[in-house]
């Protein structure tokens, strides 16, 4: 009987280190959420032109002067929402990818997913302006060209990964194989563009969050949220899925159908992000990877926390931009790329051990 | 009678791997499967959770075909641990046992699927690691946190795919304590593939022998004799016996028609 009431004890103890793990998650989750909200007043408040904290709030409750409020709800909140969104829906895709994938280098950039928007995007630069300027539901054409682009490869995956057991070694190959492709379409549509239509495509190609305006951010949050969404409340179906595929279908899960779907969902998110903002690199790949290194890998907060990270990650690397060398503001697609190369190479020195 | 496999065939594309495979594994018991590699132990393991579609004959548990099945229903049933994972990112030992909770639970693990994770803990003496991360731990031990994943759900079939070919003598007899101790405990039925014939010996209640996709012979372990070892293995073997135990003692590789004596020989004129 002794024997029994120790393990109980013991048993217990076992939960309480959990529970103790888990409220660690949630302080990471909460500690991130107020980082986030730091950043989106810093990133209202900084630019070529900066306001001190109080002016920030008289204009965000629509008094003190026109240019002032105008520039807060029509230039800066924006952008800083755009950021946010975009950031965190390209990290939670980029950490959905990883997992589906069953690889750490698994992101919408790796895939060629980016390079297949640029491609579409500069398509419609190239041949839209003959007749087909305008919009389709208020949406650009370079918008509707690049989320064609992106979903085109997007399914060419998931062709490959439906008809052939495809490992994750030969999905980035295929994706690298398919970026490099895009690239060439790319290429040779700038070698045959205008000038004036290679420095729009150049132009598109860096990554800007100030281009959504409000229609398109709910159109990105709608999506966002959607795709956040579907995969919370899939999280413990993606947390079985890393344990492995053979251990998975032992447990229930519709392994094959869960990977297409999580693939379907993550690029769909990211075509879209993508779409509005341009070619953002790194974001998706190093927001999750900063939450597996501080707080383990669990899906059901690793999902959920990297698009805390990646909002906050982007508004940041936004913010700079607009300051580095102000008053000119840099794309923040160069920025992400600049800080995102240095701090993914310490990861990867650093950070093995726990994708072992 | 909780597994039986009835008349089982697969074949990958023109290579048939199983054919016509029999086997019964009562609750309380424990089954080895052992045979040489590429005999057919994984397929036909597999074949139990539809990782791998027989191309016929059937499988029930309980008496029930597994293709009536749902596939949670099914992974409540029946429980498998992998030779290994080939998972990207590994969990903390919780999360692991976690997951076999998972054919039991909604979208969220609840309070019930937690208290189930840690009476397995302290049941299999793991309660120290519950928050380490399974890649951290020996060899060893992250096989004792899959069998309790596998147990975590309580099923009446447990599949083990060799379960103790990556670990050292001390872990391959605790892990075969854990099940013998397991499956009496809760009348489980044990099918497990297995590699060590003394191990097998050891701790099965009955061994199937499969040869070339057939089940060369079924029976308690005494039906590990020389004829058996040689025709399936291929190797010469004498069996020892040492206090109440009987060893399969490997000589040497056998020749087409050579005898245990032969190779004898020739292994001392090496």
């Amino acid at each position: 009987m002794s024997t029994d009431r120790s393990s109980d004890l013991a048993g217990a103890a076992s939960v309480r280190a959990h529970r103790e793990s888990r409220r660690r998650k949630v302080a990471f989750l909460g500690g991130t959420t107020i980082l986030l909200a730091v950043l989106w007043v810093i990133g209202v408040a900084v630019g070529s032109v900066s306001y001190p904290l109080e002016d920030v709030v008289t204009a965000l409750a629509q008094r003190g002067p026109e240019t002032q409020q105008l520039a807060v709800w029509h230039v800066r909140i924006p952008r800083v929402l755009a950021a946010t969104i975009a950031g965190g829906g390209l990290a939670v895709a980029g950490a959905a990818m990883q997992s589906v994938l069953r690889n750490p280098l698994g992101a919408p950039y790796t895939l060629g997913i980016s390079h297949a928007a640029a491609f579409g995007a500069a398509i419609t630069i190239a041949v839209g302006t003959a007749g087909l300027e305008g919009s389709v539901l208020t949406l650009s054409v370079q918008t509707i060209g690049a989320f064609v682009g992106a979903m085109t490869a997007t399914a060419a995956i998931l062709l490959l990964v439906t008809y052939r057991d495809a490992t994750p070694e030969t999905l980035i190959l295929t994706g690298v194989a398919i970026g490099s492709l895009f690239s060439a379409g790319l290429a040779t549509i700038q070698y045959f563009a205008t000038d004036a239509q290679v420095a729009e495509i150049v132009y598109w190609t860096f990554g800007d969050v100030s281009r959504a305006a409000w229609d398109e951010i709910g159109l990105m949050l709608a999506v966002f949220l959607f795709g956040l969404g579907y995969f919370v409340y899939n999280g413990w179906n993606y947390d079985v899925l890393d344990a492995g595929t053979e251990t998975a279908q032992s447990l229930g899960v519709d392994v094959g159908s869960l990977r297409i779907r999580g693939m379907a969902v993550a690029s769909l998110v990211t075509a879209v992000m993508i779409s509005f903002v341009g070619i953002i690199g790194f974001v998706g790949l190093v927001a999750p990877h900063i939450v597996r290194m501080t707080i383990g890998g669990t899906e059901r907060f690793l999902l959920p926390a990297s698009a805390l990270v990646g909002a906050a990650l982007l508004v940041a690397a936004d913010a700079f931009a607009r300051t580095v060398i102000s008053p000119i503001v840099l794309p923040v697609g160069i920025v992400t790329s600049f800080l995102g190369a240095p701090l993914f190479l310490y990861l990867t020195v650093k950070g093995r051990r726990y994708w072992g | 009678m909780t597994l039986e496999i009835t008349d089982l065939s697969f074949s990958y594309g023109d290579v048939t791997v199983l054919e016509g495979v029999d086997l019964t594994v009562a609750s309380g018991e424990v089954v080895g499967l052992l045979g040489p590699n590429g005999s057919g132990k994984s397929t036909l393991l597999k074949s139990i959770h539809r990782i791998h579609e027989p191309d016929g004959g059937r499988i029930e548990i309980d008496g029930r075909d597994i293709e009536a099945f749902g596939p949670q229903e099914l992974a409540r049933a029946a429980s498998y641990v992998p030779q290994h994972d080939d998972g990207a990112f590994p969990a903390t030992v919780f999360e692991t046992v976690l997951q076999g909770r998972r054919p039991h639970g909604g979208w969220s693990p609840s309070e019930a699927d937690r208290a189930a994770v840690a009476e397995v803990l302290a049941r299999l003496d793991l309660e120290q690691f519950a928050t380490r991360r399974l890649g951290d731990l020996s060899g060893g031990q992250q096989q004792k946190v899959r069998f309790g994943r596998a147990l975590v759900g309580d099923p009446s079939v447990m599949v083990l795919d060799e379960p103790t070919s990556a670990l050292d003598l001390k872990h391959q007899l605790d892990v075969m304590e854990l099940v013998s101790t397991h499956v009496r405990e809760r009348d489980v039925a044990v099918v497990a593939a297995l590699h060590d014939l003394n191990l097998a010996s050891r701790y099965c209640d009955r061994i199937a022998l499969l040869h070339d996709g057939e089940i060369h012979v079924v029976g308690p372990p005494e039906v590990l004799t020389p004829e058996t070892v040689r025709t399936v293995y291929g190797v010469d073997v004498s069996v020892v016996h040492h206090g109440e135990r009987r060893l399969i003692v490997p000589e040497a590789a056998s020749k087409m028609d050579g005898t245990g004596e032969q190779a004898r020989t020739q292994l001392e004129t090496l």
